[in-house]
């Protein structure tokens, strides 16, 4: 039993997921690289943050082809627990797994820095161990995370409670200040923040603790 | 759809001194070479592309414009 985190050529926070999930919470993991297809012994899947084959066309539009991702995409839809991180969030909407897209950051720059967020009310398998309303903080790190939804279907994902994580000081321009949004199932969830660099005190915070933990819970 | 790219480069414009530049957008331009028997079949496949990998239909539209060429040659 153990967790699965996919290896793009180009992901860079494969080793801090694995760090974070190993390292600080005890959960073993395996590495699955882009073209495997074996997902035995899998219990839960990270899709980690970096720019999965350059970015090029789109953030996560070639990975999005990757044998491996067949796999998880099965996973997924069978109510496995499956969390994107940054560019797995943009890798999870370009799949179809999550509606919208991301898109440039409203001000053009890449941004690094801490997001306080709120967990919103809702049935995220990721979030179970947070308090509806309660405040966070994690960092984000990206020049592509501003999220894009139409109006009308956005209403649609308030009302489902699948918003689940929103900036307290959108620092994107994304839309309804979305920061995190799961499926209708509540076992899939994307979000731009970085969970794997709040999981210890020495790294400033532990409030991502909770969401990696909740892999194998 | 907000284009903060196009946004930039509009600002740019009117530092350059090019007045009347109402709006600027951004986007790409894909160059394709497809082997097909005719017209018709050269624009089934380039849609299924344009409808699943290059374009993204949440945000994006498209339009194509397809040149015959012959085999091997340049347009």
């Amino acid at each position: 039993m153990s967790v699965g985190i996919v290896v793009f050529p180009g992901s860079n926070c494969d080793r801090d997921v694995r760090w974070a999930l190993e390292g600080c919470l005890g959960l073993p993991c395996r590495f699955l690289w882009h073209g495997e297809r074996d997902l035995s012994g899998i219990e839960a899947v990270v899709l980690p943050g970096g720019f999965s084959y350059g970015d090029y066309l789109r953030c996560g539009a070639i990975a999005r082809f990757a044998p491996v991702l067949e796999e998880v995409g099965r996973f997924a839809r069978g109510g496995g627990p499956v969390l994107g991180i940054c560019n797995g969030f943009q890798v999870l909407t370009e799949m179809g797994l999550l509606p919208g897209v991301l898109t440039r950051n409203r001000g053009l720059h890449f941004l690094c820095q801490s997001s306080e967020l709120a967990v919103e009310p809702g049935q995220c398998h990721w979030l179970r161990q947070y308090q509806p309303g309660e405040k966070i903080h994690l960092p984000i790190a990206h020049g592509e995370g501003r999220y894009h939804l139409e109006a009308e279907e956005r209403e649609r994902l308030e009302g489902e409670g699948q918003i689940v994580l929103r900036y307290q000081s959108n620092p994107n321009g994304s839309v309804g200040d979305v920061a995190g949004i799961t499926n209708q199932a509540g076992n899939v969830l994307g979000l731009m923040p970085h969970p794997e660099r709040a999981c210890e005190a020495a790294l400033g915070g532990e409030d991502g603790r909770r969401m990696l933990a909740a892999a194998l819970a | 759809m907000l284009d903060p790219a196009g946004e930039a480069t509009r600002a740019a414009a009117e530092r350059l001194g090019v007045e009347g530049v109402n709006r600027l957008r951004i986007g790409k331009a894909i160059d394709l070479e497809v082997e097909a028997r005719d017209v018709g079949e050269a624009e089934a496949k380039v849609q299924k592309l344009s409808d699943r990998l290059l374009a993204n239909p949440v945000i994006e539209d498209w339009s194509l414009d397809i040149k015959e060429v012959a085999q091997g040659g340049e347009a």
